[in-house]
């Protein structure tokens, strides 16, 4: 088995309302529902606005904490899934599911792990 | 490589055999490139033993052996110095020592061309680890037929074999539900490397002869690893008949001859034939797709004795069913141009007034080419010449440049 981060690319700024989300939020749950009852749920969640955000760097001494980032492009990450399955093709089915739930765009990443076997 | 070793072509068993070998050996090892270092290890014991000993009555059978012992005693070599339990050990000693079923051995290069063409890998990446895995060709060799330089490839090999590695792209024939998308992916990089031969839209023409006698040897290898599927059928039948007609494409100054003018008695007949019997395998099986309905198309072409016997009506007919599949620009400007020899160039003309808002055409040479033999048939010889000058700014290929030159010259449509 392998770890995927699932990224949802979501537009800044635009929240639609509760009609909208409410449906979305349903379809989300039943994802999840079905990922845990097949063990392949390890955690996920939705991601306040990109400006909520504070950023911690390194210091000349110590670090040190300022506001942001904020998102350069008209784009963040609005939420993650993370999710254990057998390889990036099954990866990619749960990501379908998730882009056709949302409407959003989707980037699945691999976690470093051991040498897969086929 | 030395040609000729013990009565045997080590550089041909490697052609021929280093895909099959390497599937065979990423099943077992579930690692491409652990696969590849044994099977390379294994041809050069090849080239040290069989001059002496002669050749073994399999050579194909004694490099996967081989490169499975190699693969075994590198991994006991590396398990002694790290002192860890390999899963890829015990996947090999529970192997038979002869892996020759040949079901299994078709289904590891089948598995192969779905890894090396999953969608989650560009399409230069898709092209180039297919001809380097399946294909069997160096990366100078792939650099060469792509005009690039070797390090490009190699570079894109190595990240796409490191993607498949680490974001674990299966090796393995994609179920039902998947298989019609995934084998459109496959039919692509196979097509792409075709197209990069035959239209040359860079560089050297002569030199791509051997990329595309490659992509009709993996269109064979997949025809024969999926006899069922009409679609892999209609792609070689496809490249079949645009490939018998190379012979007539370059006149003896190496320059391009037109279609209308090709010396069709130059036409390979063995090709065409072939091809021929292709299609009516495929139509008979009545489940059109896209590469089937092009080959129709090349088929047709190819019945034809002359230029102007060419049976229009059928392949306007078949660029019907084409557009009704593919709504792409590409595909309505074909179509229009066969309505323009159908029904003359006032049609044709009609047929490629919608297309000239679309971003693509306006940038694609063979639009501004049809069009300008449109207007010149139609005598409308100022507005010709600007669509001529257009599609000669706008090919990358030296050969269509100096063809549409001439033409532009002479007046011709």
């Amino acid at each position: 088995m392998a770890q995927y981060l699932l990224k949802m690319i979501q537009p800044v700024g635009e929240v639609p309302d509760q009609s909208v989300l409410g449906p979305v939020m349903e379809k989300l749950g039943a994802i999840q529902q079905e990922l845990a009852a097949q063990d392949s749920w390890v955690f996920g969640g939705g991601l306040h606005q990109p400006e909520t955000a504070s950023m911690v760097r390194p210091g000349d001494s110590g670090p040190v904490v300022t506001d942001g980032p904020f998102a350069e492009g008209a784009e963040f990450v609005g939420g993650v899934t993370i999710i254990d399955v057998e390889d990036l093709d099954e990866a990619l089915r749960w990501a379908r599911r998730y882009v056709e739930a949302t409407g959003l765009a989707t980037e699945v990443a691999p976690f470093i792990a051991g040498m897969p076997r086929a | 490589m030395t040609p000729d070793s013990g009565g045997v072509n080590v550089g041909a068993v490697f052609r021929s055999e280093y895909g099959r070998a390497v599937s065979v050996l990423t099943g077992v090892l579930g690692d491409i490139d652990l696969a590849e270092d044994a099977v390379q290890a294994a041809f050069e014991i090849a080239i040290q033993r069989w001059p002496q000993d002669g050749a073994p009555p399999s050579p194909a059978g004694w490099i996967i052996t081989t490169a499975r012992r190699q693969a075994i005693d590198r991994i006991r070599r590396e398990q002694k110095r790290d002192d860890k339990e390999s899963a890829a050990q015990q996947l090999i000693e529970q192997q038979q020592p002869e892996p020759e079923e040949v079901h299994a051995v078709r289904d590891d290069r089948l598995r192969m061309f779905f890894t090396c063409c999953h969608p989650a890998l560009a399409p230069a990446a898709q092209t180039a680890l297919t001809l380097r895995i399946l294909g069997g060709l160096s990366t100078a060799e792939i650099a060469r037929s792509f005009i690039t330089s070797e390090p490009t490839i190699a570079q894109r090999i190595v990240r796409a074999k490191a993607k498949i590695r680490d974001a674990r792209i299966p090796f393995r024939i994609p179920d039902d539900a998947e298989l019609p998308d995934r084998l459109d992916g496959v039919l692509r990089a196979v097509y792409l490397i075709f197209t990069e031969a035959h239209l040359a839209t860079a560089g050297d023409e002569a030199m791509r002869d051997g990329l595309a006698a490659e992509a009709i040897r993996l269109a064979r290898l997949l025809r024969e690893l999926m006899p069922d599927e009409p679609e892999v059928t209609g792609l070689l039948a496809l490249l079949l008949l645009t490939h018998a007609r190379r012979p007539a494409r370059l006149d003896e100054a190496g320059e391009l001859v037109p279609l209308d003018q090709q010396d069709r008695a130059l036409w390979d007949q063995d090709l065409i034939a072939e091809g021929h019997d292709l299609v009516r395998a495929c139509l008979r099986r009545n489940h059109p797709g896209s590469y089937q309905i092009q080959a129709a198309i090349a088929a047709v072409h190819t019945d034809a004795p002359a230029f102007t016997e060419t049976d229009w009506s059928q392949i306007v007919a078949l660029h019907d069913q084409l557009a009704a599949r593919d709504r792409s620009p590409v595909v309505a400007l074909h179509r229009a141009i066969a309505i323009g020899e159908r029904d003359g160039a006032v049609a044709g003309l009609a047929a490629l007034e919608p297309l000239a808002d679309d971003r693509t055409m306006q940038r694609y040479a063979v639009f501004h080419a049809a069009r300008a033999r449109l207007l010149t048939l139609l005598g409308r010889m100022a507005e010709a010449d600007a669509s001529y000058e257009r599609a000669i700014g706008l090919t990358g290929n030296s050969a269509e440049r100096r063809a549409l030159q001439r033409r532009r010259s002479e007046g011709m449509p």
